[in-house]
């Protein structure tokens, strides 16, 4: 591929993880919503009859944790916490009403974005404990029922906000045109890389680039 | 009676806003009435039901008490529970309770019931289980203020009492009340029941049982199943029947408070996303070149026909 004006963003392996994740946790998430709005019990028919989804959601349920691992694995030294991260959250009205120019000094994730991985990480995280202990074929036996009780609303609230943040994710994704491509094929344009996240193009882009961009030169 | 017995006025995961059909006349609730006064725990409701019900439980083993089988199973659904009570004078009493579902007017499983139709509150006060629409989550275990629902390992479906809805239906009490050989158990319209206790529970007062009353709590809206209890004002001795069950206000927080909230929350922010696409426009790349004189300036210039490329890879 001819990358003079394009820079991979998400290697192979990662973007695989991403999508295997989506997949799962689009499945996970229809079924629980099934139960947790009745109203909308048809959501739970991405995994077939009911009694099938409520066999399959808590499997499905330990694969998207196990993904998860991996994703922390990963991603988690493009995640910590900067200095930097706090000129982000001082234009975030700029960053939200579309007005570019300012330099944010962002590295390869934004500060929004920093929150959004650590929301997930422990949202997930808490949806498997929980999930354990109201699993009623092999664990909520092993419960008093009143643990099980807050282990259920503790389940339903954690799984609402993170699907509230998923789709604020899904929505970041639409909004800022060129991610969901960079998403699919790991790459994205040099112009978009330098206005979403300077810092990592300046920072690690271009120095891994070096000899090559002398090449050219 | 009727088929009309039949009538369903609550139906588990159903909303509210569309309610089961209420227009037909007002229906006759039922009650079973046990005095445990008059029991001799002979287990002879335990056999009938499961008789009636067809149920082959396994044949329980002696864990040291009385009660066979040691708890409520998928398919044992009322267990006679003995409790020995000691006084301050060191009497000992033997308290005796048929245990089983005990038909709430506000039932905790089906408020907690995620499955459309899985458990079904009759007119006439019976809730029953539809054991075709279970999907065997226990959240009805999560529910119950009295811990009775159990789900098979065979069939991963929840079981319970019925209070016998099939003979209901066709006039006849529950099979229970019909074995049973001491007069202990009876059924009969909820009034009729209440009218029964207060003359059993002043004939148990004049012979000395000042704590003597009837067991009908209001914490659920009262049950279509009472007990006429010795120790009314202690009824925990009674193999911990509670006191003032109520529907744990964790399962309300999740049903009557969590789920309009996420639903707000849904709403709140397709509605916002869709508004801040709507007012400030997609998020595009300024594909100008870059103002730093760098090596990759020219080639940024020559690429001028990858914006439209860009376009298709975001379609």
């Amino acid at each position: 591929m001819d990358t003079s004006n394009r820079v991979l963003r998400t290697k192979f392996g990662d973007r695989l993880l991403h999508w295997t994740m989506v997949a799962c946790f689009f499945l996970v998430a229809m079924s629980g919503l099934s139960w947790f709005f009745p109203s909308l019990h048809w959501l739970g028919s991405v995994l077939g009859p009911p009694q099938l989804a409520r066999l399959l959601h808590p499997f499905l349920g330990i694969v998207v944790f196990l993904l998860l691992m991996c994703m922390f694995v990963r991603f988690v030294h493009h995640n910590m916490p900067v200095r930097t991260d706090g000129i982000w959250f001082r234009h975030i009205v700029d960053v939200l009403m579309n007005r570019h120019g300012e330099n944010l000094r962002i590295g390869k994730y934004n500060a929004g974005q920093k929150i959004l991985f650590w929301g997930i990480m422990s949202l997930i995280s808490a949806l498997f404990v929980t999930g354990l202990v109201i699993w009623r074929a092999y664990f909520a036996m092993y419960f008093p029922i009143p643990v099980v009780r807050l282990a259920l609303l503790a389940h339903s609230a954690a799984a609402l906000a993170l699907i509230l943040l998923v789709l604020g994710h899904i929505y970041m994704g639409i909004w800022v045109r060129g991610s969901i491509g960079g998403m699919v094929t790991g790459y994205v344009s040099r112009a978009w890389a330098r206005q979403h996240h300077d810092r990592w193009y300046d920072e690690e882009v271009v120095p891994e680039e070096t000899p090559s961009a002398k090449r050219r030169s | 009676m009727s088929m009309q017995s039949q009538d369903i006025i609550r139906r588990s995961a159903t909303n509210g806003f569309t309610p089961t059909p209420q227009a037909r006349s007002h229906e006759t609730e039922v009650a079973k009435l046990i005095d445990v006064s008059l029991c001799t725990g002979c287990k002879g409701c335990q056999v009938a039901c499961s008789e009636w019900n067809d149920l082959r439980d396994e044949v329980g083993h002696n864990v040291g008490v009385y009660d066979n089988p040691a708890d409520l199973t998928s398919e044992t659904w009322t267990v006679i529970r003995f409790d020995e009570v000691e006084d301050e004078s060191d009497k000992l009493e033997w308290l005796l309770r048929k245990e089983g579902c005990m038909h709430c007017e506000e039932p905790g499983c089906l408020k907690a019931c995620p499955s459309p139709g899985a458990i079904l509150q009759f007119a006439n006060g019976i809730v029953d289980f539809q054991s075709e629409q279970c999907i065997g989550c226990g959240y009805c275990i999560a529910g119950c203020p009295f811990d009775i629902p159990r789900i098979s390992e065979k069939d991963n479906r929840a079981y319970k009492c019925t209070l016998c809805a099939d003979r209901v239906a066709v006039g006849q009490e529950p099979a229970c009340v019909k074995t049973c050989p001491t007069g202990a158990i009876a059924f009969g319209s909820k009034a009729e029941m209440k009218d029964l206790a207060a003359d059993r529970v002043g004939e148990l007062k004049s012979r000395g049982h000042e704590g003597a009353g009837l067991y009908d709590p209001a914490g659920v809206g009262g049950t279509h199943v009472m007990y006429v209890l010795t120790h009314a004002d202690k009824p925990e001795l009674y193999h911990r029947l509670p006191a003032n069950p109520s529907i744990s206000p964790i399962v309300r927080g999740w049903k009557e408070w969590l789920k309009p909230v996420g639903a707000l929350g849904f709403i709140a922010t397709v509605a916002g996303a869709f508004a801040h696409y709507m007012g400030v426009g997609p998020n595009t790349t300024d594909e100008t070149p870059h103002p730093d004189p760098e090596p990759e300036k020219e080639l940024e210039v020559e690429g001028a026909d990858h914006g439209p490329a860009e376009d298709r890879r975001d379609a």
